[in-house]
C-alpha cells in the first residue's frame, strides 16, 4: 500500500507511530486522473533511488522476496511487459506471466473468471493491460489485491506518464509550467491521455497536434490549458517538450490518410524541431518507427530522451511495486494469529 | 505512551571530543589512510561520517572518500509492516572494490541495521575489509555483529531509547537516554 508521508527521521516502531500520512491511501494504480499532485511527486521522488539502482553492478534486491506479481496482458505488448517483469525481478519478487495469445481467452473465458483464476494462485498484486477502457477498474472493484494498470484501451497508461514526467524533470530541471506538444494520434492514445492528466496538474500548456481526424476539438475538454492544432509548424512553435506518438500503421490508409502523406505533413524532422525551443526535449513512448513519425536524426540526436525513458520506466515501476505490493497485505491477519 | 528524558549521555563538547578520538583511532588502526573510505548510514551516520573525514583531513591532510548508504531496501522487517518506509538515495560515487571501508552509524543496538548495510554494500562490489564505527553502543544485540570503533558504551534497558541529536539534522547537539512510560 502506498502512503505518502513527509520526511521521517528514524526507523522502527516508535518512528512509524509518529509518521503522519499526509496523503490519501492508494491501494491501486488505475490512472493518473484521480491522483493528486502530491501523490505524483511522491512517486517521482521514490523513483530516484531506483534510478541509481539501475547503475549498480549487482541488480538484484531481496526486498520483495516471497512476493508474487501476476503480469496479465490481455493485449500484446513486449516492452511494457518486460519492463514490469524486470522491475519485479530486480526487487526479488517472482512473476506469473499470463499472455492473451497463449491463454484461455480465445476459448471464451470471461475477464472476471480469468483474473479470479489468477487470484486463486495467490499473487500479491496484478499488473494488467487490456484493450477495453476501464478493465482494470472493473477488476480492482472485485478483487482484494492491488491492481496496476499497464494500459487500458484508449483510456490511460499511468506508468508511461509517470516515467515521462520523471524524464522531463531530470532533463529540464523541473516539472512545472512547460509548453508541451503532443504529436500524432491523440484520439486513440492512452499515453496522451495520461500525460495530459499528469502535466496539466503541473501547470503545463499543452498543444495537441495531428491530422484533424485524430485531434478532435472535444479533446480540449479533457483538462484546462489544452489547445488543438492541425499544422505541425504551429504545433511545434515554442515547445519545451515534444512528445511524439507512434503512428499506428493500421490506422493509416487511403482514402483518409496515406502513410506517405503523414510523413510529409507530420514527421518530426530535425528541420521542424528547430521551430521548437532550442533546448526542447523529444520523447517517444516506443516502439518508434524511424522514417514514419520520427526521423533518425531526431531520434538519435542530443535532444532525444527516448532511452532515458526506458530506464526511467524501470525505476518508476520498481518504486510502484515496492510501495503497492510490498509490506503486509492490507487487513490481512498476522500469520501468528491465524 | 510518552517518552521522558532520563539523562544526558553526551554533551556537544563530548560528542566533538569523541569524534576526534575516533578519527585518530581509525587512522591508527588502519595503518594510515590508504584505500580508506567512510560510509555513513542514513540518517545520522551521514553527518558523523562527514565530520570524521573532516577531522582526518585536519591531521592527516588527506581527503578520505565519504559515501552515504540508505538501508531501507535491505531491511528484514518489510514484509511485516503495512505501509512501506520511504526509500532514500544511496550515494557512493567511488568503487568499493578493494576498499578499506568504515561504516559509520550513530547507535549500535540489535545489529540489524548493520546486517542490512553490509548486504547493501556487497551489492556495490567487494570491499577488502569492512569495519564499523558507532558513536554509542547500547547493547542488546540480536546478531553476531560488533563495532571496531566505539565512542561510548552505555548500559540500557530494552524500553529505553538512545536519542542522538546532531546539529546538521536536529539543530541541536547532544545524546540523551530517554524512557518510554505508558
Amino acid at each position: 500500500m502506498l502512503i505518502a508521508y513527509p520526511e521521517t527521521q528514524a526507523i522502527g516502531p516508535e518512528a512509524a507511530a509518529k509518521r503522519e500520512p499526509v496523503l490519501q491511501r492508494l491501494q491501486h494504480l488505475l490512472g493518473i486522473e484521480t491522483l493528486t499532485r502530491e501523490q505524483i511527486l511522491f512517486i517521482l521522488e521514490q523513483a530516484r533511488p531506483f534510478q541509481e539502482f539501475q547503475r549498480h553492478p549487482l541488480k538484484k534486491l531481496a526486498t520483495l522476496r516471497g512476493k508474487t506479481v501476476a503480469i496479465a496482458f490481455f493485449e500484446n505488448s513486449t516492452r511494457t511487459r518486460i519492463s514490469f517483469s524486470t522491475a519485479a525481478s530486480r526487487l526479488g519478487a517472482d512473476t506469473m506471466n499470463f499472455q492473451a495469445e497463449s491463454s484461455s481467452l480465445k476459448k471464451g473465458e470471461s475477464l472476471l473468471d480469468t483474473v479470479r483464476t489468477l487470484e486463486a494462485m495467490r499473487p500479491d498484486g496484478i499488473v494488467m493491460r487490456h484493450s477495453a477502457s476501464g478493465a482494470p477498474h472493473f477488476v480492482a472493484e472485485r478483487l482484494e489485491i492491488p491492481i496496476i494498470n499497464a494500459g487500458d484501451g484508449t483510456h490511460e497508461h499511468p506508468t508511461q506518464a509517470l516515467l515521462d514526467a520523471l524524464t522531463i524533470r531530470d532533463r529540464k530541471g523541473k516539472l512545472d509550467g512547460w509548453n508541451i506538444t503532443i504529436l500524432g494520434d491523440i484520439l486513440h492514445s492512452r499515453v496522451a491521455r495520461s500525460n495530459i492528466h499528469l502535466l496539466t496538474k503541473f501547470g503545463a500548456r499543452i498543444t495537441l497536434c495531428g491530422p484533424a481526424m485524430w485531434v478532435p476539438r472535444e479533446l480540449e475538454k479533457l483538462a484546462s490549458g489544452l489547445r488543438t492544432v492541425t499544422r505541425i509548424e504551429e504545433g511545434l512553435d515554442g515547445a519545451d517538450v515534444v512528445m511524439v506518438l507512434r503512428a499506428q500503421t493500421e490506422r493509416l490508409h487511403e482514402p483518409s490518410l496515406a502513410a506517405e502523406e503523414y510523413i510529409l505533413l507530420y514527421q518530426l524532422t530535425a528541420e521542424r524541431l528547430r521551430l521548437a525551443r532550442p533546448d526542447a526535449l523529444v520523447l517517444h513512448p516506443g516502439p518508434m518507427i524511424r522514417g514514419l513519425e520520427i526521423d533518425s536524426a531526431v531520434a538519435d540526436g542530443p535532444q532525444s530522451g527516448v532511452l532515458e525513458q526506458v530506464t526511467n520506466g524501470l525505476a518508476i515501476r520498481m518504486a510502484l511495486l515496492y510501495h503497492l505490493i510490498g509490506g503486509a497485505p492490507a487487513d490481512a491477519p498476522h500469520p501468528a494469529k491465524e | 505512551m510518552r517518552v521522558v528524558e532520563k539523562r544526558q549521555l553526551l554533551s556537544a563538547e563530548e560528542i566533538n571530543r569523541t569524534l576526534q578520538r575516533l578519527a585518530h583511532e581509525i587512522v591508527e588502526k588502519s595503518g594510515g589512510t590508504k584505500d580508506l573510505a567512510l560510509i555513513g548510514i542514513r540518517r545520522r551516520g551521514v553527518p558523523l561520517s562527514q565530520r570524521l573525514a573532516k577531522t582526518i583531513n585536519g591531521f592527516a591532510h588527506v581527503d578520505v572518500p565519504v559515501g552515504t548508504l540508505d538501508i531501507t531496501l535491505y531491511r528484514d522487517d518489510l514484509s511485516t509492516v503495512g505501509a512501506q518506509p520511504v526509500v532514500h538515495s544511496t550515494e557512493i560515487d567511488f568503487p568499493v572494490d578493494d576498499r578499506d571501508l568504515v561504516v559509520v552509524d550513530d547507535v549500535l543496538y540489535t545489529g540489524r541495521t548493520i546486517r542490512a548495510a553490509m548486504n547493501g554494500l556487497f551489492d556495490l562490489g567487494r570491499p577488502r575489509r569492512v569495519r564499523l564505527c558507532v558513536l554509542i553502543d547500547r547493547g542488546h544485540r540480536e546478531l553476531p555483529i560488533e563495532a571496531s570503533f566505539i565512542g561510548r558504551t552505555v548500559e540500557t534497558s530494552d524500553t529505553e531509547i538512545v536519542e542522538v541529536r546532531l546539529q546538521e539534522i536536529d539543530s541541536e547537539e547532544r545524546v540523551m537516554l530517554v524512557d518510554r512510560v505508558s
